[in-house]
């Protein structure tokens, strides 16, 4: 006969089996989901980016046989090139131009749209409609519209008694129409992202700023709606940062980065590097200071979505 | 009836000058489609034309080029894409988000490190890649790079995470497979995120220039952005009516589908924020 112990210890030992049994069972079927996805992950993103780190210390080409390990040659190289600089400032003020334009006109667009009483909907369709068609497409069309001879926007500022001229081919135009195009696009996009910020600020505040005797609107903008608006606005700022940073489909259909480099920009250098000349050791040296920036404005979003947290 | 005020008049007045600017390459896209080229060249803004030509030039779109052929490609990557996306990302999604196992931490922080890799800054690799087993220039070299999306086993895991795990429970105890509870018990709750997912996820490879750009040569697998770029470039020059006519034809189905279902397009698009 067993004591009741033993019963006890019996009982314990089968289910603490079972349960080793039980979790070598989910780490089994967890492994298995998880894998396509793991392999992927680094056959196709983690060791490509291992790949390009290690290539931008070769004199790799693409097609050649063998490489040479250079160290910091091909950097040396970029820090001489003065299209590589050229690359990055266009891309700074590219940036630095569609981050203010598309957040105050976006942000304009998302109050004035939440004010009325009217037409809601159709208007955040309006503006949103950019967002929604082939970048691709709208680029030929602006090209279109920018033409000096039949567009639209020559003509209207030609009504105005501005000189028509072919914005997309003059280096001193080039590069604010892509900035034009890119605002134009981005807008409805920063809109729809202000609309939710703005529908999440207590209405209690605005009518406690009334009693406070907060009469006009542009007072209660500036000391209730833009105070907890921003780090709504921090959020879209780094993520405008974050596209804009990546321009390359208007850049390519429309200036191919000229003329004389006056719209080159950081990916379309890198395209040109690795896939027309195919120079890969020197497109991946460029993408490495790329992926730097990028990663730059994840870290500031990250930190931007936990203040965001904290305001909430 | 209450009054209408001041305010609001002017409010609807600039949003109806935005609205003006917002929509001119629209109005520019359509009109000039309609128009015969010699009246194109007058560079009138008036919208109806004198002569009608919209038979000729949507004809000419069709017929100069490929068109529908590329947009047969569009719709067969895009669908693959996504199909593939989910098939892949929702199990791994499951596991990290209902199961306890070693490596379940390890997985996750790999996923979010790949969340801030951008399409762009593997494309060397991957092209070689692809180069060496024999891929480029094929729907394979289209589809393949996107069959990982981080981002929607990120998206996932959050949405499973709010499920609750008594759902899980009940359809073990039922005898369902681990796997089938992927699919028939964490799919259907999660079909509106998935739906948000996919819009994005469709909007963002319909709309995608440079990756096809780089692996494609032939024009056999000719993506809508990539057609429409060739046909600027060659068959058409400064024949605005029928490329007009083109770009009409492919932003179309994405404006169109749009237009009615707005809400869930605009919470789809606005997913990349949190990308």
């Amino acid at each position: 006969m067993s004591t009741p112990e033993a019963i006890y210890a019996d009982e314990a030992a089968r289910v603490s089996t079972s349960a080793a049994r039980a979790r070598a069972r989910y780490q089994l079927i967890a492994t298995l989901l998880s894998a396509p996805a793991v392999i992927l992950m680094f056959l196709l993103l983690i060791g490509p980016v291992i790949a390009v780190f290690l290539l931008s210390f070769t004199d790799w080409s693409l097609g050649d046989a063998e490489f040479n390990w250079v160290g910091m040659a091909t950097y040396d190289e970029m820090v001489e090139d003065d299209i590589f600089w050229k690359a990055i400032t266009n891309t700074l003020i590219y940036v630095g131009i569609v981050i203010p334009g598309s957040i105050i006109l976006g942000l304009g667009a998302a109050l004035l749209i939440e004010s009325v009483t009217v037409g809601r909907s159709l208007w955040r369709a309006i503006y949103f409609l950019p967002v929604m068609s082939t970048l691709i497409a709208m680029a030929v069309v602006w090209e279109f519209m920018l033409n000096a001879k039949f567009g639209m926007v020559s003509q209207v500022l030609g009504f105005f008694g501005v000189e028509a001229k072919s914005w997309l081919q003059e280096p001193d135009t080039a590069l604010p129409a892509l900035c034009l195009i890119a605002i134009w696009q981005a807008l409805g996009f920063n809109m729809v992202l202000f609309m939710a910020g703005l529908t999440s600020i207590p209405r209690e505040l605005y009518n406690a700023a009334e009693v406070d005797g907060v009469r006009s609107a542009w007072d209660r903008f500036w000391l209730v709606t833009w105070p907890l608006l921003t780090p709504v606005t921090m959020f879209v700022a780094i993520i405008t940062a974050i596209r804009s940073f990546q321009v390359f489909d208007t850049v390519h259909v429309l200036t191919k980065g000229g003329p004389d480099n006056a719209s080159m920009v950081l990916v379309y250098q890198i395209y040109q590097e690795g896939f027309e000349f195919f120079r890969s050791s020197y497109a991946s040296a460029l993408t490495m200071v790329f992926l730097a920036f990028i990663f730059l404005l994840t870290l500031v979003k990250v930190f931007a979505i936990e203040r965001k947290l904290h305001y909430q | 009836m209450r009054r209408v005020h001041l305010s609001e008049i002017i409010k609807q007045l600039v949003l109806v000058i935005g609205a003006i600017i917002i929509l001119a390459p629209f109005y520019q896209m359509i009109t000039t489609s309609l128009k015969a080229p010699s009246e194109i060249a007058d560079g009138t803004l008036w919208p109806i034309p004198r002569e009608w030509h919209a038979v000729e030039n949507y004809t000419e779109a069709f017929t100069a080029t490929p068109l529908a052929r590329y947009m047969f490609n569009g719709v067969i990557v895009t669908v693959s894409i996504f199909l593939l996306q989910i098939l892949i990302a929702l199990p791994c999604a499951y596991a990290l988000s209902k199961l306890r196992w070693w490596g379940r931490d390890v997985v996750f922080a790999l996923v979010l490190f790949c969340l801030l890799i951008p399409p762009h800054a593997v494309a060397i690799p991957v092209y070689v890649l692809f180069h060496s087993i024999g891929i480029l220039d094929s729907y394979a070299a289209l589809i393949v790079p996107f069959t990982i999306s981080v981002f929607g086993i990120f998206l996932m895991r959050q949405f499973f995470m709010t499920v609750p795990d008594d759902l899980v429970d009940a359809a073990r105890m039922d005898g369902i497979s681990e796997l089938g509870i992927v699919w028939r018990v964490m799919l259907p709750t999660a079909l509106p995120a998935l739906t948000a997912f996919g819009i994005f996820s469709v909007i963002a490879h319909w709309n995608d220039y440079f990756w096809p750009l780089i692996v494609l040569s032939s024009r056999e697998y000719y993506t809508p952005p990539l057609g429409i770029s060739v046909f600027r470039n060659e068959e058409f020059g400064f024949e605005f009516g029928p490329l007009m006519a083109a770009a009409t034809v492919i932003i179309a189905p994405l404006v169109i589908a749009f237009l009615v279902a707005q809400r869930r397009f605009i919470e789809g698009i606005t997913l990349t924020g949190m990308k």
